[in-house]
């Protein structure tokens, strides 16, 4: 009770931030974290901090190894494929489109996913029974190969690799949003709110989501981590934007078949992939402990 | 001659889930301003029915079935819903039961304790902010700034349940519903809670209706008692009369169950076997008369 007595003028500023300072006291929030916005400003600023242009081809420069190998070139630190792209700016500028996606799809996906399962679960009936069927049937489907279906009837390219995510992964959100709410709902302040006589929906929307909100968060990220798996799935077989644009995936399979002459083509992104996904995991994990305790003690 | 506050007539209400079993049997009681009337029994008796009928919260799986329940005079039941949602939270409000889950985690106190505040009286602004801090100083709450930027998980429960409490009376209301709200609690800070009601209940007047299965409860805060069982009212009276002359089997095997702080070794008997025939047989006997 002690550390709640904060000492006599709190700044506004110094109470907005207050709210944030468990997330901080969390590591993999603040490693993880740091390392996304880190990730998030090299895809911003990639035309200044790639040092070659990624689409640029140069045949007398091709399959190059990376810096502190035999035949490095100064200025391709990290080697560079067999049509002589620079494999550093490929990645730099894969980290936009992998991003985007991830972002939006998973934004998506939240949307759709947390409002049918906030309605679900705080308007029962009807609602509920239609909702819980549909992602019963969506669930029995295999997400991957669907989400290759789905590309593949709505022609390839960044818009329909979004949209399959969205499409496949509201799910997720559905069923943990609305398993949320119906405990929510069954609490005495629910109660409380409607003996004071609000209205069903000003309930849903400012006593109940504001306590379901951190499930969403956390859920939030670890869908982009899914999505970003996702994209690079679908650029792997070639399903995504075209195969010249850089992408995760692309550059993978790209360096699958050049392998044995030059292995970085495959193992820098693939290694960024799997740092990255790591990252929204662990995020996504660590935001889920550091906001419950605040949240439900 | 103006109407009681409360009259409950011939209340039935059957729960619509499990075949249509009454949940309240021919319930009738009336509170007069500024009374105060426990409603006691154990679970399922309907006393928690009849608080959510009152405050119009009802459960759609529990029907009214028949009878009336008026305020001043006027019949909730059948009354427009929008006026029926001015009136909650302003003419009747509610203290809820358990103070670890009444109040909302996400939002601070102050926003909580002046919900009622802004929808039914308009307040806003200073004076809100001033009255809010009024609310908790009535309450015995030190540092009421500190307390009304808090959220609820910095509060003890003791804390809370006067919050709550603060809320509850805050609009002015002419009939608070207490659902247990000192059930959730340990014997020290219940005794304070209930001082405390009993207090803001006779500066402010309000008539209150206090559940609870506890009859030491009702001894020290309630004027007037309705005791009920399966949803029948079996006995009803001031809290003198029921606990001193208690005139059925049923209230004085419970008043028997009740421990006894002043003779050791006595108390805590069990309600004996034979009296949950006879009850059984009487609610029976009411149910072959009331169908056709």
């Amino acid at each position: 009770m002690a550390d709640v007595a904060v000492s006599a003028p709190v700044t506004v500023v110094n109470r907005r931030f207050r709210s944030l300072r468990p997330l901080l006291r969390e590591p993999r929030v603040v490693w993880a974290g740091g390392f996304l916005i880190a990730l998030a400003l090299v895809a911003i600023f990639a035309p200044w901090i790639a040092p070659k242009d990624p689409l640029e081809q140069d045949l007398m420069m091709a399959s190059l190894p990376p810096i502190g190998f035999e035949g490095y070139e100064p200025g391709y630190y990290l080697g560079t494929d067999d049509l002589g792209r620079d494999v550093l700016s490929r990645i730099i500028f894969g980290a936009r489109i992998a991003l985007t996606v991830s972002l939006v799809a998973a934004s998506l996906a939240g949307l759709i996913g947390s409002l049918l399962g906030l309605a679900s679960g705080w308007y029962r009936g009807w609602t509920d029974r239609i909702v819980s069927r549909l992602v019963d049937i969506w669930m029995s489907f295999p997400p991957v190969l669907l989400s290759v279906l789905l590309v593949a009837v709505m022609g390839a390219g960044l818009h329909s690799v979004i949209i399959a995510i969205a499409i496949i992964d509201w799910t997720r959100f559905s069923r943990v949003v609305r398993a949320e709410t119906l405990a929510q709902s069954s609490l005495d302040y629910v109660t409380a709110a409607e003996a004071i006589g609000f209205s069903r929906r000003h309930i849903l929307w400012r006593e109940i989501l504001p306590n379901v909100a951190p499930v969403i968060i956390a859920l939030l990220s670890l869908e982009m981590g899914i999505a970003v798996i996702v994209e690079a799935i679908l650029s792997f077989v070639g399903l995504s934007i075209s195969s010249d644009a850089p992408t995760w995936g692309g550059m993978v399979a790209q360096g699958r078949q050049v392998l044995h002459e030059s292995w970085w083509v495959l193992v820098f992104p693939l290694v960024t992939l799997f740092a990255t996904v790591l990252a929204f995991n662990l995020l996504g994990n660590g935001l889920r402990n550091a906001l419950d305790p605040v949240m439900r003690r | 001659m103006t109407p009681p506050l409360v009259s409950i007539e011939a209340l039935s209400a059957s729960s619509v889930r499990e075949g249509g079993t009454p949940v309240l049997r021919d319930v009738s009681l009336t509170l007069e301003r500024g009374e105060v009337r426990g409603l006691v029994g154990e679970s399922g008796a309907g006393k928690s029915t009849i608080a959510k009928a009152l405050l119009g919260i009802l459960p759609e799986t529990i029907r009214i079935t028949g009878g009336w329940l008026r305020f001043e005079g006027r019949d909730l039941l059948t009354m427009p819903s929008g006026e029926l949602r001015a009136m909650r939270g302003r003419d009747i409000t509610l203290i809820p039961q358990d103070p670890q889950t009444a109040l909302n985690p996400a939002r601070t106190i102050e926003a909580q304790l002046t919900d009622g505040l802004r929808m039914k009286l308009g307040l806003r602004g200073t004076a809100l902010h001033a009255r809010a801090i009024e609310l908790l100083e009535e309450v015995q709450i030190r540092e009421p700034d500190r307390v009304l930027r808090s959220y609820p998980h910095q509060l003890s429960g003791g804390m809370r349940q006067r919050i709550l409490i603060a809320a509850a009376f805050a609009p002015g209301p002419k009939l608070v519903v207490a659902d247990e709200p000192t059930t959730a609690l340990d014997v020290t800070v219940q005794k304070e809670i209930l001082r405390l009601m009993r207090r803001m209940q006779e500066r402010h007047g309000t008539a209150v209706i206090f559940v609870t299965h506890d009859l030491g409860v009702v001894a020290k805060v309630c004027d007037s008692v309705t005791l009920l069982y399966a949803g029948k009212v079996i006995e009803a009276g001031t809290t003198a009369d029921v606990i001193e002359r208690p005139q059925h089997a049923y209230t004085k095997a419970l008043i028997a169950a009740g421990p006894r702080y002043d003779r050791p070794g006595q108390g805590l008997e069990p309600v004996p076997e034979a009296i949950f025939r006879q009850l059984r047989a009487e609610l029976a006997g009411t149910a072959a008369k009331g169908a056709p």
